[in-house]
Formats: C-alpha cells, structure tokens, sequence
C-alpha cells in the first residue's frame, strides 16, 4: 500500500462523483458507508505507519507542471497522521447523525468532495497542492452553510468565503516569494515543502514572510482580531456544517502554523512569539467573556472553540517539543469535543427548534443519557484530568511556561474561565426543575444520535486516560521539528528559545 | 525615367502572410458562394467558416518563428504564433455557437456576410501581432475595428447599433491617437519599424529633449491602447458595448480584440521598457491598478450579469497590464498562458448567458440577464448551474480551476521581478493585485448565491430555451477543459515560454 494516501485522498473524489447516479432515498446509506470505508483506510493508515520513523511516509511524488516546480507530493508524518484520521472521523459522525430531509443528496455530496479537500489539505507536501486543496475546502462549505442554515446563512456563508480568501491569497504571495527565492538559490522551481525547509532566509526576509503566512492561517484559526467570521458561519451553519468546521477546518490554520512557520521560519517565529501569545491572550480571556455573555447555546460553545484555538496557538509558539505536542494533541481534542457539542446542540435544536438557553431548564431528569454525554463532553472541553481535554491543555501550558511564565498564568484562565461559562451554561440548561412545559415530553437521544456520541465519548475517556499511542507518534515527529529548527535557527535568540527536549515521556 | 526594382519572388517570403491570405482568401470566397446561389443555410457557412479557421490554425502553427516576409513589414516571432493561435481558438470555438441560434433571434448568422466579415476581422488581427511596422499594425487594428462594429451592427437590436455605434465613436478617437502617436515616433525617430526606433532611442538616450517627444509618442500610443484594451479611464464604453452585443459576441470581444492589441502595447512599449525607461513602466503599473481597482468596484453594484461579467473583464485586462508593465520573458508568457485560460472561462461564461432567456423582455426592466433570473437555477437546470459556478470560480481564480493558473503565473511574474529587483513596490503591486481578486470573488460569487442558495424566482416568463445541441457541445468542451486544466498547465506553459522566449520578449 504504498499510495494508499492517494487512496485516501481520491477515494471520496470518486465516490461523490458516482454519488450523483444514486437515488436520493438511498444517499444516506451511500454516504456513510462511503465514509466508513475511509475511515477504515484512514486506520489502516494508522496500522501501516512506522510509528517509530519520525519522518514523512508513504511519499508520493509525481510532477504536475515541472516546468514550475509543482508536483503531486503528498506524505504524512506523525502530525498530520491523527489529523487525517480524526477528519475522516468527523466526517463519518457528522454524516451519521445527519437529519436534513431537504436536498440531501447533494449534501451528502457536497460532505464528499470537502472530505477530499480536507485530507488533501493534510497530506500535501507540495505548497501549491497544498493552496489548491485549502481553497478548494471553501466552496463546499460556502454551499453547506448557504444551503442549508439558518436565517442568515448567505450572509455568513459569503463572509466565510472571502474572509479566508482573501487571506490565503495573501500567503499565496508568501509562497511565491519563497519558491522565487529557492529559484535564485538552487537554479530550479520547486514548491516541495521539504525543498522550502532546506532554504536558511536572512532575517529581514523572513519577517515579512511569516506576517504574509500568518495573515492566511490566522484567519483560518481564527485569531483575533480575525475571529469575526467564525461565530457568524458556526450560528448559521447547520449541525454538521459547524462540527466539520469546528472539528476539521480550523485545524488547518494551526497545522498550517506547525507545518510552515515554524520549520520555515524559526527565527522570526521566535522572534514574533510575543506579539502572536498576546494576540493568543487576547483570543482566549476576550472570547472566553464573550462566551459567558451569550444566550444561545451555539454561541458559546463558538466562542469556547475559539478561546481554545487559542490555547493551541499558545502551545504552537512555545518552540518547544512539549507545547507543540500538546497543541497538536489539542489540536484533535479539541476536533472530538467541539465536534460532539456541536452534535449535541444540534439534537436539542431538532427537538425543540430553539438554542436560547433560556428555554431550558432540568433537562437532566427528561434526557438523562442526553444530559450525560453532555456532561463528559463539557467536562473535556473544560479541560478535567482523565478526559482528553486535559492532556493537550496541559501539555501547552506546560511547554509555553518556559517561555513565559506570567503569560502562561494567564493563558491558565482558559481552564477557568471555561468551567465558569461551559458550568454556567450546563446548570442553566440541565439542573433545577423543569420550568418550560414544552421540554416535559422531550425524547432522549435515539439509536442514530448514541451512534455518533458514544464512539466520542469513548475516545474521549480512552485517550484521556491513556494517550501514549497517540502522543508517541506525534512526539516523534515533534522533537525531529525542534531538532530541526534548532539547527536551522541561526539568530542567538532562536537558538536559545527553541529547545531540544529529552523527555516529556512523563506525562502519560 | 524610372529604375525597373527587381525583387525575387524568394526575398518576399511570402509563407508569413499565409494564414491571413487563408482567412480573407476564405472570406472572399464565401462571398462568391452568396453571389452565386443566394438561398443556402448558415450551416454550410458555419462550417466552411470553421474549415476555413482550421486551415488557418494549421498554417499558422507551421509557420517557421522569426521569420520576416513581404519586404520586412511581417515579422513572425514567436508572439506573433502564440498570440495567432489564441485568436484563431477562441474563433473556432465561437463561430459553432452561430448553429445554434434560431434564424428569428440572431438572424444575423443567416447572413452569409457575417462570415465573411467575421474573417476578414481575424486576418486583421492576425496582421496586427504579425508586424513590427506601425502602419501595418493600423491597418490591421482598423480592418479588425471596423468590420467587428459591422459585426455588432448586425445583432439588429436597438441596442446592438447603440453598441456599434458607441464602439465605432471610442474606436475612432483611439485609431485617431494611434495614428498622432505612431506620426509622433515617426517625426522624433524617422521611422515607423520598431526596432530601428529601439536603435535610435538607444543612441540619443542621453538628449533630454528628445527622448520627452519619443515619451509624448507613447502616451498617444497608450491613450489607443487604452481605448482598446479597456483601461481606465478610457473604459467606459465596454459595458454598453457588451451588452448590446449578443452574449457569445461579448464573449468574443472580451478576449481577442484585447489580445491583439495587448500584444501591440507589448512590442511598442517593450522598446521603451527594454531600454529601462521606467517612466513608461511606472504609468502603465498606475493605470493597471487603477483599472483593475475600479472596474472591481464597479462591477460589485452591477445588477446585470452582463454588465458585471464585462466589468470584471477590465479588471482582467488591469491585470494583464501589470504583468506587461514588466517587461521580462516569464512576464510576457504569463500575459498569453492568462489569456489562454481567459478565453476558457470568459467565452464560456458569456455562451451561458445564452442558454436562459426571457420569453417576453417586458419593456420597464433596464436588464436582459438580472441576477434575478438566475435564482434558484439549481433547482430548474442542475448541470447548468454546476457549469456557470464552474466558470465564476475559474475567474474567481478559486484552483483548481483554469484561471488559477493564469493568476498564479501573472501574479508569479509580478514576485519575481520584485524580489530580483529588491523593489518593495512589486511586491505591493502583487498585494494589490490579490486584494482584487478576493474583492472580485464577492461579485462572482454573487452570482453563485442567486443560483445555488436563493429560491427560484416566481417569475413565469423565464425560460431556458436555447440549449441546442451545438452549444452544449462548445460549453461541454469548455467546461471540461476549464476543470482538468491541471493536466495541460505544463505543455501549455511549456510552449508558451518556448515562443515568447525565443522572439526576445
């Protein structure tokens, strides 16, 4: 199985193409399947890789316009593995618990050929590849949040749109200035990553590629000030729009970070760390008010998923192996959890059409299963020991303080302010008697819905408890990355701040 | 008494003037058929027109590159066969459209003159990027010009002659300034063939005085351009223009007119940017961005869809400025492998504009293609719907689609050379030219939200008629090739650099 990346990537290309001769009353049926199967590959994958090599596998190289360097590149290492298998994860999930009647065929579709593009996004090693699976994601989204939201879909669903548009093609300048570079050094075009690696920019360079990489990513974390889109297409979009979008679709702008700031240029990274946590800061405490001031249930779990983007940013910029793990570990933590509360959500939205947490109340004795899925799942984003909440968080807080300490401080407030808003939202909703007769006669969760919550829950509690399989290919990897800024660094400060961990075997 | 001037026939080289010989040779001979035997359908012309474009195609493709012929007023370099072959593709892709069309509403295939004047127009401009000579290069422009206004005349609408009119008033202010500039570099240099006008700017690049008549030369000469190529701020024609044109003939006009005379900008204004005169690089660079700027904002209050795609094809054309402004080899190409996508995606976008229609205009609507019309699309005609997002993403330079790759390498070109130059203001220049294109992508995907995410208008007088087989074939292949470009971007651009590289540019 040596291109079974290549599998992975054009296994939902093809089967969302033939998903147009299938009879719209068997789609459902279609659909998940199809994404079984590539959950499966996506395992398979995980079975296949050598969790002891630290570098990129499975690489697949096949020149596309040589004449400009653009190849078909495509491999995976540690960090990108779980990412690609948590995508087909979600994306399974979201299809299972899928529960829109109208035009559903072409959603389904539509939930194909942006599984293409997320694990495109993951597996390319090739910039342009890579750019062309990026924003190729937004146009099935930009229809999933169009079609099928709320009352003010098109608007959100347009500002998503240009909102990251606009910003990778500002990266896309960054990468043509990079591979112009790289043209001037070596004679020839390439726009391979590990070619781009290789290239030791001055610093004034490096300065100004950094701000154009970051302007793309950040949009796509979302940071602040950049955030603004995000709550808008999370309200609009419909359930399984925001769980692909929580759980998948931001995770590209922080894999972005790990995959092309950091090893490309590690000396500005270093040199910006200040400028990125505080903005880091700013997501987290700012957002995470935020999310305390809303009614609307979605709202706040929005808001929380991007007070914790922050946290993984804050861990990206620690420079060292552990904050990176740890935030590559919260990176599909936060993928499970947000997802999972985007699904719950959307099961009491389908019940009672409403997510103001006003008309609630003592759910917890009407839907007692619903109430503790819930309950876990609010306890991992908070961040409790022994969910897979805590491992990541913590691992991020660890390795940024010894970057910063007071910072660090503050970044701990996400865990607090998180119980306070995530708390505040579950004894509204859950505790106390039930004051609305229209939640009296609620259904619990049905057969399809526990099909998707409790596979999430057990992952949740499994790598909560014990996460060694997971973070010991990523820590891998990870360290390969610090040794290689480490070495590639070549301002005294860098050298100083990116260190070259031993152990963080400890934690476990 | 007079000397007898000998001239061997081998010294006149006459293979360069082949193809435009084929296409007015043809042309005549399509007149002849009419005058013999008067009652014959369009589709005989049609196809004899097509057979006549591909004889054409051939005969340019086997041209030999830089060549000179007919007493040194050809000059077949290799921008002159790129930029022959683009326009004899978009040509042979348009001209099947005319099968299409019933004889009641575009009665205007059903004259045979219409193919004749069709072809005489693309031996004009095919004489246009064939010479270095300025009067050659009028005489095409103004074969070109004047049949494509007859050829807007003949769509018989009101506003198809308000269209040819306004076109025929703009294109003769623009030949008038391409004739002051072209007698102003004739009386500063004494001579009409551009490259012994770069040999004598070379030499007199030290006398101040001078060299401020040969610049007053260029600013007439862009002034035409400008009219041409739809620049600011002479581009207030092209909306009028475009929409009372019929929509393939829009189209048409939004590529190879252009292209024409974008490669005559690029020979006359390559001499003074060779020579590193920056000024003319510097004006040209402002009014890119300022074309491109404007018409984006423009276009993003169109309620038509006409209007709106013909304002994006000024923005197009600022940016193909841009990279003209330049004035290196990967710039250049990049001008051609643009207009090469361009052409996919513009011609097809414009061809599906045909497919729906209204039964009755009713006389208080100002527009023939509202984005009203095209609510809730999806829903009536789902492949069509698909095909037109196709094309608006394409021009969205959303890749994987064709004009992605045109963007990437324009916008690489623009890079490159500030990143050589270590000149901050390309690299601005490149940040302007991607704010546009995010800005553009509001207004295309505008379009996108009224046919996949808005509920079909209850407006019972729309109709999606036209869909003939012909058209879906031609939009069929342009759909195609718009979606799978990934696969011909490196033999393309491979011939592309091939050609411009090796006539110098």
């Amino acid at each position: 199985m040596e291109n079974i990346l290549s599998i992975l990537v054009f296994f939902p290309l093809v089967a969302g193409l033939l998903g147009f001769l299938v009879d719209k009353n068997s789609i459902r049926v279609y659909g998940i399947a199809v994404a079984s199967i590539e959950f499966i590959l996506s395992l398979w994958l995980w079975m296949l890789f050598d969790t002891s090599n630290a570098g990129f596998q499975f690489v697949e190289m096949i020149p596309l316009v040589p004449d400009f360097g653009i190849s078909y590149y495509v491999a995976v290492d540690g960090i990108s593995l779980f990412i690609i298998i948590m995508a087909t994860l979600m994306t399974l999930i979201g299809i299972i618990a899928l529960n829109i009647e109208k035009n559903i065929k072409n959603l389904i579709i539509t939930l194909l050929f942006l599984e293409v593009a997320m694990i495109g996004v993951f597996v390319s090693l090739d910039a342009i590849i890579f750019y062309l699976f990026w924003e190729f994601s937004l146009v099935p989204m930009l229809y999933i949040i169009g079609a099928w939201g709320g009352e003010r879909r098109i608007y959100a669903a347009v500002k998503f749109f240009l909102y990251t548009f606009a910003g990778s093609l500002i990266m896309l300048i960054g990468m043509l200035y990079v591979a112009y570079v790289y043209h001037s050094v070596s004679g020839a075009w390439s726009f391979a990553i590990t070619d781009w690696y290789a290239l030791v920019l001055p610093f004034e360079v490096e300065k100004y590629l950094f701000w154009a990489f970051f302007i793309g990513f950040a949009i796509k974390v979302p940071m602040f000030p950049f955030h603004t889109w995000l709550p808008y297409a999370h309200g609009q979009a419909p359930t399984v729009g925001s769980v692909i979008l929580a759980a998948v679709l931001l995770k590209m702008g922080t894999y972005g970070f790990v995959r092309f700031s950091l090893p490309m240029f590690p000396d500005a990274s270093v040199a910006y760390i200040m400028p990125v946590a505080i903005l880091a800061l700013i997501m987290i405490i700012y957002t995470a008010m935020v999310a305390y001031a809303q009614e609307d249930m979605k709202q706040v779990i929005a808001y929380s998923s991007v007070s914790h983007m922050g946290v993984i940013i804050i861990g990206t910029f620690a420079m060292n192996a552990e904050g990176i793990t740890g935030s590559i570990f919260l990176m599909l933590s936060h993928g499970i959890v947000s997802g999972a509360l985007f699904l719950l959500v959307g099961s009491i939205y389908d019940r009672r059409h409403t997510k103001l947490m006003s008309e609630f109340g003592g759910l917890a004795s009407v839907m007692p299963k619903y109430a503790l899925i819930y309950g876990i799942m609010l306890m991992a984003s908070v961040g409790l020991p022994l969910t897979i909440g805590f491992v990541g968080e913590y691992l991020s807080l660890v390795g940024f303080f010894k970057v910063s300490p007071t910072l660090t401080v503050l970044a701990g407030t996400s865990i607090i302010l998180g119980a306070v808003y995530m708390l505040t939202l579950y004894k509204r909703t859950f505790f106390g008697p039930v004051t609305n007769d229209a939640n009296k006669k609620l259904m619990d969760l049905d057969g399809k819905e526990l099909t998707a919550l409790v596979p999430l829950v057990a992952i949740v509690i499994w790598l909560g408890i014990y996460p060694k399989p997971v973070l010991v290919p990523i820590d891998n990897s990870v360290k390969a990355l610090t040794s290689f800024m480490h070495e590639k660094a070549h301002t005294p400060k860098a050298k100083a701040t990116i260190l070259v961990s031993k152990t963080t075997r400890e934690v476990k | 008494m007079l000397e007898p001037i000998s001239v061997s026939l081998e010294s006149l080289n006459l293979i360069t003037l082949s193809p435009m010989l084929i296409a007015i040779g043809g042309a005549l001979l399509i007149l002849i058929i009419d005058l013999f035997k008067s009652d014959l359908d369009k589709t005989l012309y049609v196809i004899l027109t097509m057979l006549i474009l591909f004889v054409d195609f051939g005969a340019t493709y086997s041209l030999a590159i830089n060549e000179r012929g007919f007493f040194d007023l050809m000059l077949i370099d290799g921008i002159a066969v790129v930029s022959q072959l683009i326009i004899l593709i978009a040509s042979l892709l348009f001209v099947p459209l005319a099968l299409t069309a019933s004889n009641k509403r575009f009665h205007e295939y059903s004259y045979p003159e219409y193919f004749a004047l069709f072809l005489f127009m693309v031996a004009g401009f095919q004489f246009m990027v064939a010479t270095d000579n300025l009067i050659l290069m009028f005489v095409g422009l103004e074969t070109a010009s004047l049949s494509l206004y007859t050829l807007i005349a003949m769509h018989n609408t009101r506003g198809a002659h308000e269209a040819a009119i306004k076109y025929f008033t703009m294109g003769a202010l623009a030949a008038g300034f391409f004739l002051m500039g072209s007698a102003v570099i004739y009386a500063t240099t004494g001579s009409v063939e551009l490259y012994e006008v770069a040999k004598i700017l070379q030499s007199q690049m030290d006398k101040t005085g001078f060299m401020i008549s040969a610049l007053g030369g260029v600013v007439l000469m862009l002034v035409a351009v400008g009219f041409k190529v739809s620049l600011f701020p002479f581009h207030m024609w092209t909306p009028d223009v475009y929409e009372g044109s019929s929509a393939p003939m829009a189209g048409y006009m939004s590529i190879v007119p252009k292209l024409a005379m974008v490669v005559v900008a690029m020979r006359i204004f390559g001499v003074y940017i060779n020579l590193d005169i920056q000024a003319v690089s510097y004006i040209i660079i402002i009014i890119a961005v300022i074309t491109m700027t404007l018409a984006n904002m423009m276009a993003l209050v169109q309620n038509d869809v006409k209007r709106m795609l013909a304002y994006s094809s000024i923005s197009h054309a600022g940016f193909v400025m841009a990279a003209l402004a330049l004035g290196t080899t990967k710039g250049n190409s990049s001008i051609f492998l643009y207009y090469g996508f361009f052409l996919i995606t513009n011609l097809g976008a414009f061809a599906m504009l045909w497919i729906s229609r209204h039964k009755k205009k009713s006389h208080h609507e100002r527009y023939d293609h509202p984005f009203s019309k095209f609510a809730g699309m999806v829903s009536k005609s789902p492949m069509a719907a698909v095909i037109m997002a196709v094309f608006m993403l394409s021009l969205a330079g959303v890749p994987p689609f064709s004009l992605f790759w045109g963007k990437l390498y324009l916008i690489s070109s623009v890079v490159d050379y500030g990143v050589a130059t270590d000149e901050m203001k390309y690299i601005v220049l490149a940040i302007v030219m991607v704010l546009n294109s995010a800005i553009a992508a509001y207004y295309y995907l505008k379009l996108i939200v009224y046919m996949f995410l808005l509920s079909p208008s209850e407006d019972e007088t729309v109709v999606y008629a036209n869909q003939s087989r012909p058209l879906n074939v031609i939009i069929g292949i342009l759909a195609v090739t718009t979606i799978l470009s990934i696969l011909y971007v490196q033999p393309l651009m491979e011939f592309v650099t091939y050609l411009v590289s090796s006539s110098g540019y």
